[in-house]
């Protein structure tokens, strides 16, 4: 630590190497001209009779301004000058919030006898997030008293250390965040947020689910949609056709789901790698077109509608003025009717449902089951050795994750009453892989994380309008840099034959080196 | 020696045919519970291609692998290669270490007795509801790899991914996780390469133990020539996929058609060593 501190002293008697950071920052800018002229510079607007091409050259001078100066500050942060680069930030911020810079530039524009350009706010909000995030890490600098030279090696090992002490926390951030998800119907009532937690929820379940395929087992699926179509269809022909009731589909979807797992596991038990990913692939896409092309049992394009919403556990339903011998829920409880009840309901179900999920697979993985396919994954010719039956262990790892995509599809098909071939297509799949891998492939918690963001983040960026793909793509890619392998990729053992000094490894400062004194007690045994 | 008449595994007549290249051509040997069975030869003997005749990766072209368990005889070349390690008890090492590096240590032990801790587990319906038969079994099994952890002295690192050990501790680790599966003959390709010669003297002595202490047929394929003369009962030299000489380790050593083929023939080397001086 000391030599770190001599370090940044004798930096900060370097003079700032103006030539580096201008080449640098001059190159970031030409970049920031090649992307912007094309994305940003020309749009089309929809004119009388058509469509015509208008420019916004205003928006990309300034994209190219704030390329430039964000380039110089990492060049500065670099070179051991945080504070400045700290100020720098700030100010930037603080100018962003108080004067659009693109009403500087429309000033010298009209200046120049230009025209004035229409204000676009993603500039303004690029120049302040850009200037925050430049200060936070300037400020981490200036705390830490050194400059950023530290390799990607070591940066990525710090923040390994930091995702394995949340790992830790999740034993307790984990009924945490369950209370506060219990209480969120109460917190926020009202029923955007609510269907939005809904439709994460779904997608933690999903991905749950998956995660016991793609995490423990190591076998890339592709076609995970597949199951969740057969769930959701399951119920969905079973209730308009049988009239059977929610609750008795609801494990029927799921074993029914598992069945078509068990089916499909079967072709592909000899593939491997890319070869089994490219084969699900197909499946799901057979599922997709068997569901488009069988009219007479699936309704083709049309899809299903009416289907039945479920009741509350039999004793009630969700009506206002409910058929003659049935209970209304809001009767029951003596409330006022109001359509949210059903939604704060269906909100329950599915919460209740992705904790099961998860119950099970935090259970399994400590079971030989779960150990076994954790050993397939690493390695499958000494499972093999080992007298360990891959088929039968991939299978269940088949019907395991099957099975649960199809209890959410199930749950998908009841919420919105209608499904259509269209809600099961391979970008479903994909998203839910996405989560899977963002989240650090096999952890619970950063699943969850990484389906918050990645279904929870689209619908904030809505305020960004036409920058919202782009905006999440970014988000995407600054993640995928900073943790290659996930967000929470730590893996935590199933077992351990010392658990004192893991607890006590959570709690220290320095994790990797308060796991030496573990050491020597183990040899002192 | 439980029963000298009866061989632990007969192998009869093997040959193993890739295509046309011929790997094993016609080799018969026997090993015996309680020994050290060395098989040795120059690359490309098809040492290797014996092993995995044995345990199942390849179905030999020709020949009968017998395997006697107690009472019971398996018939090797007929079964799955699960089930040679399950059923038969035949567990091995790899040349190219083969660890669940992801995995921690004990995790690694405890996948190699998951047989009997999936029967404990009743299809995992017990382990999912934490059914005291299941606990039990799973303390067991724990315990079973302290004690193998302490053999092979790695308890203080038991916690810690199977793929961060250094390499003489991960040849030590796969050879307990071999053992934690009870086989009655444990199959080791090459466990000493590269280890230094402390580390070498430490696994023959881990070697000689087992063998003691748990009766168990070795089979040892060994480039290192102070492991194989010191520690077997029994070598078998293979060269160009035929047996060329089968004895102890003195009468292997004495044998001309071993040392040619090591060595190379008299004539030939000459040969080579005139054209080298020629060569220039």
């Amino acid at each position: 630590m000391t030599a770190t501190t001599y370090d940044s002293a004798d930096t900060k008697a370097r003079a700032f190497p103006w030539r580096t950071a201008l080449i640098e920052a001059g190159i970031t800018a030409f970049i920031a001209f090649m992307l912007a002229i094309t994305m940003v510079g020309i749009h089309l607007e929809t004119v009388q009779g058509g469509l015509a091409i208008a420019t916004r050259f205003a928006d990309v001078v300034v994209a190219i301004i704030l390329a430039f100066v964000g380039r110089i500050g990492i060049v500065a942060m670099r070179e051991g000058f945080p504070m400045v680069v700290l100020i720098g930030g700030v100010a930037a911020a603080a100018l962003g919030l108080l004067v659009p810079p693109i009403d500087i530039v429309a000033a010298v524009l009209q200046a120049l006898g230009g025209e004035a350009p229409p204000a676009t706010p993603v500039l303004q909000i690029m120049q302040v997030a850009g200037g925050v995030i430049l200060a936070l890490r300037a400020a981490w600098l200036v705390w830490r008293q050194r400059g950023s030279r530290e390799s990607q090696d070591e940066r990525s090992r710090s923040l390994g250390d930091l995702s394995a002490r949340i790992q830790g926390w999740t034993g307790y951030i984990g009924p945490v965040a369950a209370a506060f998800a219990v209480a969120l119907p109460f917190l926020f009532y009202d029923r955007a947020t609510i269907d939005l937690a809904t439709l994460v929820l779904t997608y933690i379940m999903l991905a749950w689910g998956l995660n016991i395929i793609v995490g423990l087992a190591g076998l890339l699926d592709l076609g995970y949609v597949a199951f969740y179509a057969v769930g959701a269809y399951s119920y969905a022909l079973l209730a308009t056709e049988f009239g059977w009731s929610f609750w008795i589909c609801l494990p029927l979807a799921g074993l029914l789901a598992a069945t078509a797992g068990l089916i499909l596991g079967f072709p592909v038990l000899r593939l491997r790698g890319d070869y089994f990913a490219i084969v699900t692939l197909g499946f799901g896409e057979i599922i997709r077109v068997v569901l488009l092309n069988w009219y007479e049992f699936t309704g083709g394009p049309d899809g299903i509608s009416s289907i039945p919403r479920p009741s509350f556990f039999g004793f009630a339903e969700f009506t206002r003025s409910p058929d003659e011998g049935v209970t209304a829920f809001h009767d029951m409880f003596g409330l006022e009717f109001s359509g949210i009840h059903r939604v704060i309901f269906l909100y329950y179900l599915i919460l209740v449902l992705a904790l099961f999920v998860n119950f099970v697979s935090v259970r399994v993985r400590r079971l030989p089951i779960g150990r076994a396919w954790e050993a397939l994954r690493e390695d499958d010719v000494a499972c093999q050795s080992l007298g360990i039956n891959r088929r039968n262990i991939k299978l269940a790892a088949f019907m395991f994750s099957a099975g649960f995509g199809g209890v959410a599809g199930s749950f998908f098909a009841t919420r919105q009453g209608f499904i259509s071939p269209e809600s099961f297509q391979f970008i479903e799949s994909a998203i839910i892989l996405a989560i899977v891998v963002l989240g650090g492939m096999g952890s619970q918690a950063g699943i969850v994380l990484a389906a918050v963001l990645m279904i929870g983040m689209p619908e904030v960026f809505r305020e960004l309008e036409q920058y919202r793909m782009l905006a999440f793509g970014a988000l995407m890619v600054i993640i995928m840099v900073w943790r290659p392998r996930g967000l929470l990729a730590h893996r935590d053992p199933s077992v351990r034959l010392h658990p004192p000094e893991g607890r006590r490894r959570l709690w220290s400062i320095g994790g990797r080196k308060a796991a030496e004194p573990a050491v020597s007690d183990g040899a002192a045994q | 020696m439980t029963d000298a008449s009866r061989p632990l595994l007969t192998v009869d007549h093997l040959t193993m045919r890739f295509g046309g290249l011929v790997a094993i051509d016609d080799v018969s040997f026997d090993a015996h519970p309680s020994e050290i069975t060395a098989i040795i030869g120059p690359n490309g003997a098809g040492k290797t291609t014996v092993f995995n005749c044995l345990t199942g990766f390849y179905k030999p072209t020709e020949g009968m692998l017998t395997l006697n368990r107690g009472k019971r005889s398996f018939l090797l070349e007929r079964m799955e290669g699960h089930d040679i390690a399950g059923h038969a008890g035949i567990a091995r090492t790899f040349q190219n270490i083969r660890l669940f590096s992801a995995m921690s240590v004990l995790e690694n032990l405890l996948v190699a007795q998951h047989r009997s801790l999936m029967a404990a587990s009743a299809g995992s319906f017990a382990g999912l509801f934490g059914l005291p038969s299941y606990r039990h079994a799973h303390r067991t099994a724990i315990d079973k790899a302290k004690g193998w952890l302490d053999r092979v002295g790695l308890t203080h690192r038991a916690d810690e991914d199977a793929g961060n050990l250094p390499y003489g501790d991960q040849r030590r680790l796969e050879i307990a996780r071999a053992m934690c599966s009870d086989p009655v003959l444990l199959c080791l390709d090459e466990p000493a390469a590269g280890l230094n010669p402390r580390e070498t003297q430490g696994l023959n002595e881990l070697i000689v133990g087992i063998r003691k202490d748990f009766g168990t047929g070795i089979l040892l394929i060994e480039h290192d020539m102070s492991v194989v003369m010191q520690i077997s009962d029994h070598v078998i030299v293979l060269d160009y996929g035929r047996k060329i000489s089968d004895g102890t380790p003195d009468q292997v050593r004495a044998d001309p058609a071993v040392i040619r083929a090591y060595l190379g023939e008299e004539d030939e080397d000459t040969a080579v060593t005139a054209n080298a001086a020629a060569g220039p």
